[in-house]
C-alpha cells in the first residue's frame, strides 16, 4: 500500500452560498456549505477545496465564518481561495482553521508574495491555482497560458513554465485547473495535466471538466495528477465521494477507503 | 479539571489541533497557550507545528518554553505532531544543520525524491498514507494497523534506537512515523486532519496515563 491517490470536492463559495458556474459563467445554487462539506466529510472526502467567488471585500468576512464552522466539525485537510492578496489574508484564514490557502491572481502580479507566504508560513500550507486555457493553434505543439480573474485576463505567460517558478518560490502544491474544461463535463485536459505533473516536484490537484468517474480515473493515470478535484458531479448528489472512491479503486487506482 | 495545552509559537495551524481536541475531549479543558507557565501546570502538554525546524526551534527559545518542555518531556503525557514530533530528536539536517530537542536520540533527514525503484517521488510527501504499527501502545487503541493518516512534510525521522519506532510508513524509503518512549509519543501525521482515525488517536492521549503499557 502506498500514499493514496485524493479526491477532493471543490465548494465555489459566493456570498455564502456554494455555486456552480459553466466557464465561470452561468452560476447555480448548489446549497449551504457547511452542510455541503459535511457530507463530503462522512463520504470519505480526503480534503476540500473552498474558492470564494465573491467579488466584493465585506462579503470576505462570510468565508471566514465559513471556514470556522466547517473546521470545527471536519476533521480533514481545508484549503481556501479566492481572494488571497497578502500576508494578512493568509492568516487570518488560518486562524479561522483553514490548514492550506491557494493563491492565484496575487501570485500572477506580485511573484514574490508566493515566496514571502512560503517563508512566513511553511510551503506545506501555499497553494498555487494556476489557471490554464490552451493557446496553441491546432496542429502545432500544445501550449497553455494563464489567466487570471476567474479566466477573464490573459497574460501571454506559459503554464508548464509558470507551475515550475511557482514550485521553485515555495508553493508545497500545483492546483491546476484548465480553463478549455471547466465546467463544461468534458473531463480533465489530460495533455495539460501531465505536462505538469511531469515537470513540478510537488503534487498536483487536476481541475476542470470532470462529469463522469471515468474522468477521474484518467486524471490520475493518464494525467498523471497526484489528487483529483470535482464539483458538480458530487453537489447535485449524481455521485457520492464513496462513489467515486470505489470506482478508482476497482481501476487499480490506490485510494483512501 | 485535567488540562491539556497546546503550545503556540506562532507556526502552523494550531486551531486544527485545539478544534480536534475539542471535539474529543468529553468537557475536559483544552487550551492554546504561549506561557511557559502555563506549559507547567498543565496535566498533558501537545506541540504540534508545521514549516522549517530552525524557525521552530528559534521561537521556542524565544518565547523561553524550552525549559517548560523538557520539564514536561520528563514528566507528563506528550504528544509531538510533526514538526512537533521532529523538534524532540537531536538534530535536522534542515538549514545546513539545526539542532533541536535532543529527547529522543536520532536526527531528521530529508526525503530524497526518489523510490527504491528509482522513480520520482513529490516532495513534499502529501496526502493518505497507511500507518503500521509496531508493536502494542494505548494511543493504538481501537485504530487497525494499516490505516491511513494525513501528511504533509518534506523531512522524516530517524531515531538512534530502534526500541523507539512505534510505526513505520513506506515513501519511497519506509521511515518512523511514530515515536514512543515512556510518556512521550509523538506522530509525522495529523491526527488532526486524519478524520475519524485521527480523532481516536487524539481521544487517546486525552486518556492516556503516560505509561507504555
Amino acid at each position: 500500500m502506498t500514499l493514496a491517490t485524493r479526491i477532493i470536492p471543490c465548494l465555489d463559495v459566493d456570498k455564502g452560498r456554494v455555486v456552480k458556474g459553466v466557464r465561470f459563467v452561468g452560476i447555480r445554487d448548489a446549497g449551504d456549505p457547511v452542510e455541503i462539506a459535511r457530507r463530503y466529510d462522512e463520504q470519505g472526502a480526503d480534503e476540500l477545496v473552498f474558492l470564494d467567488i465573491t467579488a466584493s471585500h465585506e462579503d470576505r468576512d462570510t468565508m471566514i465564518h465559513i471556514v470556522e464552522a466547517v473546521a470545527s466539525q471536519v476533521f480533514i485537510p481545508l484549503t481556501v481561495g479566492g481572494g488571497i492578496r497578502s500576508v494578512e489574508d493568509i492568516r487570518r484564514m488560518l486562524r479561522a482553521g483553514a490548514d492550506k490557502v491557494a493563491i492565484n491572481t496575487a501570485a500572477v502580479s506580485n511573484p514574490e508574495f508566493v515566496r514571502q507566504a512560503a517563508q512566513r508560513f511553511g510551503s506545506q500550507c501555499i497553494v498555487v491555482a494556476v489557471d490554464a486555457k490552451k493557446v496553441s493553434a491546432p496542429g502545432t505543439p500544445d501550449r497553455w497560458e494563464i489567466f487570471t480573474h476567474g479566466g477573464r485576463h490573459p497574460t501571454g505567460i506559459d503554464a508548464v513554465g509558470w507551475a515550475q517558478r511557482m514550485a521553485e518560490y515555495g508553493a508545497g502544491e500545483i492546483l491546476l485547473t484548465s480553463m478549455d474544461r471547466d465546467g463544461t463535463r468534458d473531463g480533465f485536459d489530460i495533455a495539460l495535466n501531465r505536462a505538469v505533473a511531469d515537470v513540478v516536484p510537488v503534487p498536483l490537484i487536476a481541475s476542470g471538466g470532470v462529469g463522469t468517474l471515468d474522468h477521474l480515473v484518467a486524471g490520475a493515470t493518464l494525467g498523471h495528477a497526484d489528487a483529483v478535484l470535482a464539483a458538480s458531479i458530487f453537489h447535485y448528489g449524481e455521485y457520492t465521494v464513496q462513489e467515486a472512491k470505489r470506482h478508482m479503486a476497482a481501476h487499480g487506482i490506490e485510494v483512501r477507503l | 479539571m485535567a488540562t491539556t495545552v497546546v503550545i503556540d509559537y506562532g507556526m502552523g495551524n494550531l486551531r486544527s489541533v485545539s478544534k480536534a481536541l475539542e471535539h474529543v475531549s468529553g468537557g475536559s479543558r483544552i487550551e492554546i497557550t504561549s506561557d511557559p507557565g502555563r506549559v507547567g501546570q498543565a496535566d498533558r502538554v501537545v506541540l504540534p507545528g508545521v514549516g522549517a525546524l530552525r524557525d521552530c526551534m528559534t521561537e521556542l527559545a524565544r518565547l523561553e518554553l524550552i525549559p517548560a518542555i523538557v520539564d514536561a518531556l520528563r514528566t507528563r503525557p506528550f504528544l509531538g505532531i510533526c514538526l512537533g514530533m521532529q523538534a524532540l530528536l537531536d538534530f535536522s539536517d534542515e538549514n545546513d544543520g539545526t539542532p533541536a530537542l535532543g529527547a529522543i536520540g536520532g536526527r531528521v533527514r530529508r526525503f530524497s525524491g526518489m523510490s527504491v525503484g528509482g522513480a520520482r517521488l513529490k516532495v513534499p510527501h502529501m496526502g493518505w498514507s497507511p500507518v503500521d504499527q509496531v508493536g502494542t501502545h494505548p494511543l493504538w487503541k481501537d485504530i487497525e494497523t494499516g490505516s491511513r493518516f494525513y501528511f504533509v512534510h518534506s523531512y522524516y525521522v530517524v531515531p538512534d534506537d530502534t526500541r523507539d519506532v512505534a510505526a513505520t510508513t513506506g515513501y519511497g524509503e519506509t521511515f518512523a512515523s511514530a515515536l514512543a518512549r515512556d510518556n512521550i509519543f509523538a506522530v509525522q501525521f495529523h491526527p488532526e486532519k486524519s478524520q475519524q482515525a485521527g480523532l481516536t488517536l487524539l481521544a487517546n492521549f486525552l486518556r492516556w496515563n503516560g505509561s507504555c503499557r
